[in-house]
């Protein structure tokens, strides 16, 4: 906050400039502006709205109680596969992303045009989502696992890379000049100067990516990618609501275990 | 998983086949028409459901500051923070087309959700890490809850905030080209049925417009941040 302060005069403190206030205020009336021009442009249909709680609570009643003869053919094989293609399509795109985040990372690749390169090889994976991506995959091979691996792994690229690029351009310089002015060859660099200072931030990436990927992988399926949206879109289609409401049950069950053993993984190796 | 090579190499020609489809995108007007339709579609959703979620999500984070809150208090708002955070945003607007119809407002509706999720969860991070001294001195002229809240703590936290916003922003419309495929508004309708129609040179459009429009986001949201340092 120091920074901003400073003495307009003698007996008179601003926090900020008048370039700073101008620049917020045309941010707040961007923000409103926008925000109206949405509201009013949005096509939202009334006569949908007025059965909506209706619809709610008789999609609850349906859904409740559970049909747990659904589980052990059906959605135990689904489950273990959205945690095959979770996983496979993190350790793929570490593969992919962890060269292309050196090559993107400033000062441990000085060309320009390679730094751009992985920059919009990262925007374009990160952008197009997940489930985009599955679509491709399965046009080109077919539905099932092989397109859900691939569309996790792709869509993790962008992600993995941006932000174990940022941790790379963050590593201190002195080892890596000490290590230099000894005359290491780049792979020494690479093994001893670089790593040593990233490889908590590489864990964190990988495992919060890991996370997030089993959530996704469980959607994929809508699309034909494989996993446990499989059996959820067929469910849906067969407005088997109660099969539904377990397989969603358990996806949140799902979830929040990944998210406490990451945590706990998280607080034991960095 | 029953995938093996064969079934790899068997998909190259199949890539082969899907990239010449693609290429050249397809600018014809009528197709254009449609897709900016949907583009702005997409855009507004992002900006409801952002601004929306974002407000929301204040008094929801400051309920689950355990620093700022009764621990009863902050307990319930956590797991409601949970619940919105552990669905995929498809997953909420599967249930919200179904609550509220097709259209723009189920996509709204369950992007307002995971903003809940994620905002309330990592403004409340921030919160926790607040600087005491500050709060103290402010309640210690007398302030009430809602001053210290002003005067002490948004100061401290406010360019985080605005910071977390606009990755919110972000990743809302990247998700809101998403939420169409399941009948939810915006620009992932007409992507989806371009895909079903084996139109794949107007997906390629689409993707392209997709991918320009992420990139200006960022662009913006990296000024956002030069601005609100």
């Amino acid at each position: 906050m120091n920074r901003s302060l400073q003495i307009v005069n003698a007996q008179h403190w601003e926090r900020l400039s008048a370039t700073e206030r101008m620049g917020r205020a045309v941010f707040y009336i961007i923000t409103v502006v926008a925000f109206i021009w949405a509201l009013k442009k949005i096509e939202v249909i009334p006569e949908f709205l007025y059965d909506a709680p209706e619809q709610t609570a008789d999609l609850f009643k349906r859904m409740w109680p559970f049909d747990w003869n659904f589980y052990p053919e059906n959605i135990h094989p689904a489950l273990i596969e959205t945690f095959h293609i979770a996983t496979l399509g993190t350790l793929i795109s570490l593969l992919i992303a962890v060269p292309l985040a050196f090559l993107a990372a400033r000062n441990f690749t000085s060309s320009k045009t390679l730094n751009w390169t992985a920059q919009f090889i990262f925007v374009s994976t990160r952008s197009v989502n997940s489930l985009i991506w599955a679509l491709l995959f399965v046009a080109i091979f077919g539905p099932g696992a092989l397109a859900g691996v691939l569309s996790i792994a792709f869509r993790s690229i962008g992600f993995v890379g941006k932000l174990f690029g940022e941790a790379i351009e963050e590593a201190n310089r002195g080892p890596i000049e000490a290590l230099t002015s000894c005359g290491a060859p780049r792979s020494i660099l690479l093994v001893k100067g670089y790593w040593p200072q990233v490889s908590p931030a590489f864990w964190s990436v990988a495992l919060l990516r890991w996370d997030i990927n089993i959530r996704e992988s469980a959607v994929l399926g809508l699309v034909g990618a494989g996993g446990i949206g499989v059996a959820l879109e067929s469910a849906m289609n067969n407005l088997y609501w109660d099969q539904v409401g377990l397989i969603l049950a358990i996806i949140f069950m799902v979830v929040i275990v990944t998210e406490i053993v990451t945590s706990s993984i998280r607080s034991r190796i960095i | 998983m029953n995938f093996s090579w064969d079934r790899f190499v068997s998909g190259l020609p199949q890539a082969y086949k899907l990239f010449g489809r693609m290429f050249p995108p397809n600018i014809a007007p009528d197709k254009l028409d449609l897709i900016s339709t949907g583009m702005l579609e997409t855009i507004q959703i992002a900006i409801i459901a952002t601004t929306v979620g974002v407000f929301l999500s204040l008094p929801l984070a400051v309920m689950a500051a355990r620093n700022l809150s009764p621990s009863w208090l902050a307990a319930s708002a956590r797991v409601f923070i949970a619940v919105c955070r552990s669905f995929h945003p498809v997953i909420v607007s599967i249930l919200f087309v179904k609550a509220v119809g097709f259209g723009a407002l189920a996509g709204v509706l369950a992007l307002i959700v995971s903003s809940l999720g994620f905002i309330g969860k990592l403004f409340a991070e921030v919160l926790e890490e607040l600087n005491e001294k500050q709060v103290e001195a402010v309640r210690s002229t007398g302030a009430g809850f809602f001053s210290v809240l002003i005067m002490a703590v948004m100061p401290q936290v406010f360019a985080r905030f605005i910071g977390l916003s606009a990755y919110q922003f972000d990743s809302n419309l990247r998700n809101s080209t998403m939420v169409g495929i399941v009948g939810g508004g915006g620009i992932g309708a007409a992507l989806f049925t371009a895909y079903q129609r084996f139109d794949y040179d107007v997906v390629l459009t689409i993707l392209i417009l997709i991918i320009a429009l992420i990139m200006f986001a960022e662009l913006l949201s990296n000024i956002l941040k030069r601005i609100f340092r």
